[in-house]
């Protein structure tokens, strides 16, 4: 797997990810959690102008959610109907049942082929297969052309955003990046300058590909076509000048027909970053004259998620990011200290279903405010699931885990004994999920940055036998 | 049972807050509603329901639905609370708790302060208690309250603007209510979460405390304690003078003389 020279120690006990320790490692540096949070602020501020725009916009949402639900109760149907289409338009279509799958498929088809460049456009899933590091062991040059996705790239990090793949990085740290590795000259930070370098440096890997990967938006069934949006157009460039286009797509892309678009494309761009539409959004419908046009379509893990009843709904997400942006957790703890491919509330709702283990503690990274809800546009009930998982880590029996990131939270003994007394006092009434000994480490991690009640003289229920005495 | 209308009194508030259940008492009795607090259900189950126990907090919900179950209205004193009866007394049922569908019926009948008031007896009856306050006060509607028991728009949705809380305040003469630049962020108190990720918590607070006072808020009022019981242990940590009331201090005229 690619290296993360980001030193955060998100990894625990038993390869599990941390997410209070590795997000406490984010917040020691308060300035740049403050311009992060800042950042993905903005967007979500733009993304609720770009969708006040929008006449009936929760309709729309309805309508997207509706269509995600039926594709996904026939998925069976439409991938079936989405291969034969697409061979019909001359595209080969392959199968992949996991990661190592695709890995060794997309492998298999440029070893066919003697290519040893690739270009890649933005894939989230190349980076859940670990396709990067799978084929630079064998030999295969892989350039990542999303401008954010190359910047991640020459620093050995993964993306920590699924649209802004950079988000974490000021323009001074990219700046350094590229003076280290392309030359730029030392100090340069300013971003136009920067993306002129970057430019130049990818345009020659874009004429030297022996072969360009894209991921998919949406993938329609009745026409055997699928669109890529990009802003860039680093993925036209890809699939217009190399000889082999490799399109990588899970299997819960796949929609219905070309109508849908029509409701997709006016909710994906505008929830992602607050622009009316991508700047590009390229309809390929079967390969150029003269090039090789492969799909795979990929399910690592997919028909699981789809089978649990609880968890299926998350499938329709449609990737925009949104839900990162205006996830207050997220803004303040960045998309690395998830440790997964896809971070935020639709990462801590999918990737759990991977690993419960290893990812027991992304469920209880959420307050449940909803919000990540509220601003999905294809309506998943993102707090809902959130919930249900932790549920589910519980009954797994990662429970001394679960316990301590939902009540310890700190290994400090007791500092607030008079927080610690009512906390007691409270255990005795009824709140029986804090038994003593954690009450008192709940205790230090409330007390080391907050004030504790001041307790009242008496309770309401002794103040109400006493002025309401023989009511109920 | 004395009337049909009960008023819940969470766990937390019972023991740390009395005084916002005297005064909720208050404006209820001086609205002409007669409300019994019926003993034998401290807690909704909702703390360890959200910590991964809802399986174990069923007991307590159980113990809620059997105690609440002969009225006709619940009202509850916490929008976190009353979302959490409203989303699961009916699986109680499910788990042996009850016989027949008193979870369902209780969930029904359940609703929050503000709620009730707002929609139940309206905001010319609300005025009617002639609640003044002077000052400007910056107005923090919990998250599970917002969203959950839609007492306002949540910024998120593209529909027609409302806000039930700020209806109420509007009958408070004197009261003026301070802009924020993120109207409705998570304050990050999340029951466990506060304590669970209590890095994330307090930066969240802090930020929801800077948006306050640099808006020219000198109070907070809140429909929900729990968010207050974080941000005003942050604020008097940080020896901010920032007091912070519930909702129905305000209406009963007693915010302030703490």
């Amino acid at each position: 797997m690619t290296q993360r020279s980001f030193p955060l120690p998100v990894v625990g006990v038993g390869g599990r990810i941390d997410h209070p320790a590795a997000a406490a490692a984010f917040n020691a540096d308060v300035a740049r959690t403050d311009w992060h949070d800042a950042s993905l602020w903005f967007v979500r501020e733009k993304r609720d102008r770009a969708a006040s725009t929008v006449p009936d916009w929760e309709a729309l949402r309805a309508r997207a959610s509706a269509i995600k639900e039926h594709a996904l109760t026939h998925l069976d149907e439409y991938l079936v109907r989405f291969e034969e289409n697409a061979t019909q338009n001359g595209m080969q279509v392959h199968w992949a049942r996991d990661a190592d799958e695709h890995n060794r498929i997309v492998h298999g088809i440029l070893a066919a082929a003697g290519a040893r460049k690739l270009v890649k456009s933005k894939s989230m899933l190349t980076e859940e297969c670990g396709l990067n590091p799978y084929l630079e062991a064998r030999g295969i040059e892989v350039v990542d052309t999303d401008l954010g996705e190359r910047i991640v790239q020459l620093r050995g990090e993964g993306p920590s955003h699924i649209v802004m793949p950079a988000i974490h990085l000021r323009k001074e740290e990219v700046g350094a990046t590229f003076h280290d590795k392309l030359g730029t000259p030392a100090g340069l930070a300013d971003p136009n300058a920067l993306a002129g370098a970057a430019r130049e440096h990818l345009r020659q890997r874009f004429l030297a590909a022996d072969c360009t990967l894209t991921g998919v938006n949406f993938a329609i069934a009745e026409t055997g076509g699928f669109v890529v949006c990009t802003n860039e157009g680093n993925a036209d460039l890809g699939m217009a000048l190399a000889p082999i286009h490799i399109a990588s797509m899970g299997i819960e892309k796949v929609i219905p027909r070309v109508e849908d678009l029509g409701v997709f494309l006016r909710l994906l761009a505008r929830s992602a970053t607050g622009q009316a539409v991508t700047a590009y959004s390229t309809h390929v419908h079967g390969p150029r004259v003269g090039q090789a046009l492969h799909v795979v379509l990929v399910d690592n893990g997919r028909t699981r998620q789809l089978a649990r009843e609880e968890f299926w709904r998350s499938l329709k997400c449609i990737r925009c990011g949104a839900c990162m942006n205006t996830c207050p957790i997220y803004r303040r703890s960045g998309g690395h200290s998830y440790g997964s491919t896809v971070p935020g509330p639709i990462g801590s709702v999918l990737t759990p279903g991977l690993d419960l283990d290893r990812y027991a503690t992304l469920p209880f990274a959420s307050t449940l405010c909803g919000s990540c809800t509220a601003v999905c546009p294809v309506k998943i009930d993102l707090d809902t699931q959130l919930f249900r998982w932790r549920q589910r880590v519980v009954e797994n029996g990662s429970v001394s885990l679960a316990k301590r990131v939902a009540i310890d939270g700190s290994t400090r003994v007791l500092d607030r004994p008079r927080l610690f007394r009512t906390l007691g006092k409270l255990a005795r009434v009824g709140l029986r999920i804090l038994p003593a000994p954690l009450a008192r480490r709940a205790a230090g991690a409330w007390g080391r940055t907050r004030e504790a009640p001041v307790p009242p003289s008496q309770s309401f229920r002794a103040w109400y036998r006493r002025h309401r005495g023989g009511a109920a | 049972m004395a009337s049909s209308v009960a008023l819940f009194v969470p766990c937390y508030v019972d023991q740390f807050f009395p005084h916002v259940a005297i005064a909720a008492l208050t404006v209820l009795e001086r609205l002409g509603i007669k409300v019994d607090v019926p003993d034998g259900a401290a807690c909704c189950g909702q703390p360890a329901a959200n910590a991964g126990f809802a399986r174990e907090g069923h007991s307590t919900l159980a113990r809620f639905v059997d105690v609440y179950a002969p009225y006709e209205r619940i009202i509850v004193l916490s929008g976190s609370c009353a979302v959490h009866v409203k989303q699961h007394a009916g699986e109680v049922a499910a788990h042996g708790g009850q016989t027949d569908s008193a979870g369902a019926r209780v969930a029904e009948r359940t609703t929050e302060f503000c709620s009730y008031l707002h929609d139940e007896l309206g905001v010319d009856w609300i005025a009617g208690l002639g609640a003044t306050y002077s000052g400007r006060v910056a107005v923090h509607i919990g998250c599970h309250a917002l969203r959950g028991l839609g007492l306002a728009r949540p910024s998120e949705l593209q529909i027609r603007p409302f806000d039930k809380v700020r209806a109420l305040l509007g009958a408070v003469r004197g009261l003026e209510i301070a802009e924020l630049a993120r109207p409705d962020e998570c304050c990050g108190f999340g029951g466990t979460f506060a304590v669970g990720e209590p890095v994330v918590s307090t930066k969240m607070g802090r930020d929801r405390l800077r948006d306050i006072t640099t808006h020219g808020a000198q109070a907070v009022v809140s429909t929900d304690m729990s968010c207050l019981m974080h941000l005003d242990g942050l604020a008097r940590r940080e020896h901010m003078g920032l007091p912070m009331y519930h909702v129905a201090e305000v209406l009963a005229g007693t915010a302030g003389s703490r």
